[in-house]
């Protein structure tokens, strides 16, 4: 019990929330790093998962990218992330921009495969439909194929946006600070304190940004669409189902 | 990157072949013990809720909510009790497959059409024979997809077990590429990952195969 008085104290403590190293400031860099990070793997992403499932062109190989990129694991990306920032920008590269760069390399392969998924298995029936209504190809995009898509879609992004938030912590590994950064200095010191103080808050952040995402899916989806809530994994994780879970 | 130097250099992956293999086997036996001991609890699980179907709620609440915890922070929210070592990693690693592990084998052993359970009782099995003889290799195929999903999400896992001193293919990745500036080791260690996730996936694929000749025919 003495432990979690000690981690108490550390919270508590002002010293630790001022400066440079100050709590404020690496949940603003933790919480700024993964909301950008995402938005720009959205802004990949999508269109590309919305273009190759309206129009199938070109599928096989982004799946099998996107694929072989859900292999990588999240260690992977930012350390291939900072040679190529370093490589680029000297010095500059150094910090923000490698590990936004490999943010933005996790946050992309499940938006892709589960936009694209979604968009493939909506029923012809439904897309005749749409066209005998005289709709073009973006109406029949955006009023039928992405609206019955959309839990499938929605849980690519939930997956992505967990694991962005979940990973940020190792962007402290490239200087990147964030709230990891308090993990690898308590590590480095043997301050187990502060260690399981910050991982704490990295756990907090995580299961929030989790229900959250739950949260608008649950409201953004028509109910008339079915939920595969419970069902078992045995695409190997390849799609993230609506009730599925993304990778720790 | 140190500057004049290229970014992949054969030489230095030529000259530490040997703790390329050192690494990778640590990265397998971590990976191993941990899917192994995640199978023995599942399993005893998903026994006790076969037998108590009210259990299920609960365990699944539980392990999800592991699951949903950061490997970051898993890895190093026990660190306080049981140091840096093994037994840290793999807390973290077991608490990681139940969801998926106990998840397949209860839904296999559900998906068992009842009147094969049935005609399994009107032949005078017991209730461990029907368990051992009938039920278990009906739901083998999704048992085993359980066991193979496990095993490729705890080999990534395994990388971020570096943090806390246990090596595996992440020390390439970080405590060689990332600290040391050098991107060979980082996309040797990654390259490496990659390949033993592959490899795994479509080894456990084909026994699944093999196991199942039955399942064959459905599965198209």
């Amino acid at each position: 019990m003495e432990f979690f008085g000690e981690v108490w104290t550390w919270y508590t403590d002002p010293a630790n929330w001022s400066g440079n190293d100050g709590l404020p400031v690496r949940l603003w860099e933790h919480v700024s790093l993964s909301v950008v990070s995402l938005l720009a793997g959205l802004a990949i992403a999508l269109p590309v998962g919305l273009y190759i499932g309206h129009t199938g062109r070109g599928a096989r190989m982004v799946v099998a990218v996107s694929n072989i990129g859900r292999a990588v694991p999240s260690l992977g990306w930012l350390g291939i992330a900072y040679p190529i920032s370093t490589g680029l920008f000297q010095r500059g590269g150094i910090g923000f921009l490698p590990a936004f760069i490999g943010l933005v390399a996790l946050a992309i392969p499940p938006v892709v495969t589960n936009t694209y998924t979604g968009l493939q298995e909506v029923d012809s029936d439904l897309r005749e439909a749409g066209r005998g209504m005289g709709m073009r190809e973006l109406q029949l995009l955006a009023r039928v194929e992405v609206p019955v898509a959309l839990p499938v879609i929605l849980a690519g992004i939930r997956v992505s946006a967990v694991a962005v938030v979940a990973t940020a912590p190792l962007a402290a590994l490239v200087g990147g600070g964030t709230l990891g950064a308090y993990i690898l200095q308590g590590l480095e010191l043997s301050d187990e304190v502060r260690v399981f103080a910050a991982a704490v808050l990295v756990a907090l952040l995580a299961i929030l940004t989790e229900l959250g995402f739950a949260w608008i899916q649950r409201s953004a989806v028509s109910p008339g669409l079915s939920r595969l809530d419970d069902a078992p994994m045995t695409d190997a994780s390849r799609v993230a189902r609506p009730g599925e879970l993304g990778s720790p | 990157m140190i500057e004049g130097q290229p970014f992949f250099r054969f030489d230095w992956l030529v000259d530490n072949l040997d703790q390329l293999a050192r690494r990778l086997g640590e990265h397998v036996l971590v990976t191993f013990i941990a899917v192994t001991v995640g199978f023995v609890i599942s399993f005893a699980l998903a026994l006790l809720i076969r037998r108590y179907p009210r259990v299920y709620g609960p365990v699944l609440a539980v392990s999800g909510i592991l699951y949903a915890i950061p490997s970051i922070a898993l890895f190093v929210l026990f660190i306080p009790i049981t140091g840096l070592s093994l037994l840290t990693a793999e807390i973290a690693l077991v608490s990681y497959t139940l969801v998926i592990l106990v998840r397949n084998i209860v839904t296999g052993l559900r998906g068992v059409p009842p009147d094969v359970i049935e005609a399994a009782k009107g032949m005078g099995y017991t209730d461990t024979q029907r368990l051992w003889r009938v039920e278990l290799p009906i739901a083998l195929p999704i048992i085993v997809a359980g066991v193979r999903i496990a095993t490729v999400t705890t080999i990534g896992l395994v990388t971020i077990a570096t943090l806390i001193g246990m090596g595996g293919l992440g020390y390439l990745i970080v405590n060689i590429g990332v600290t040391r500036r050098f991107p060979t080791a980082t996309i040797t260690g990654v390259v490496v990952v990659v390949l033993l996730s592959t490899v795994v996936e479509l080894l456990l694929l084909a026994i699944q195969r093999r196991l199942t000749p039955w399942a064959k025919a459905r599965e198209a």
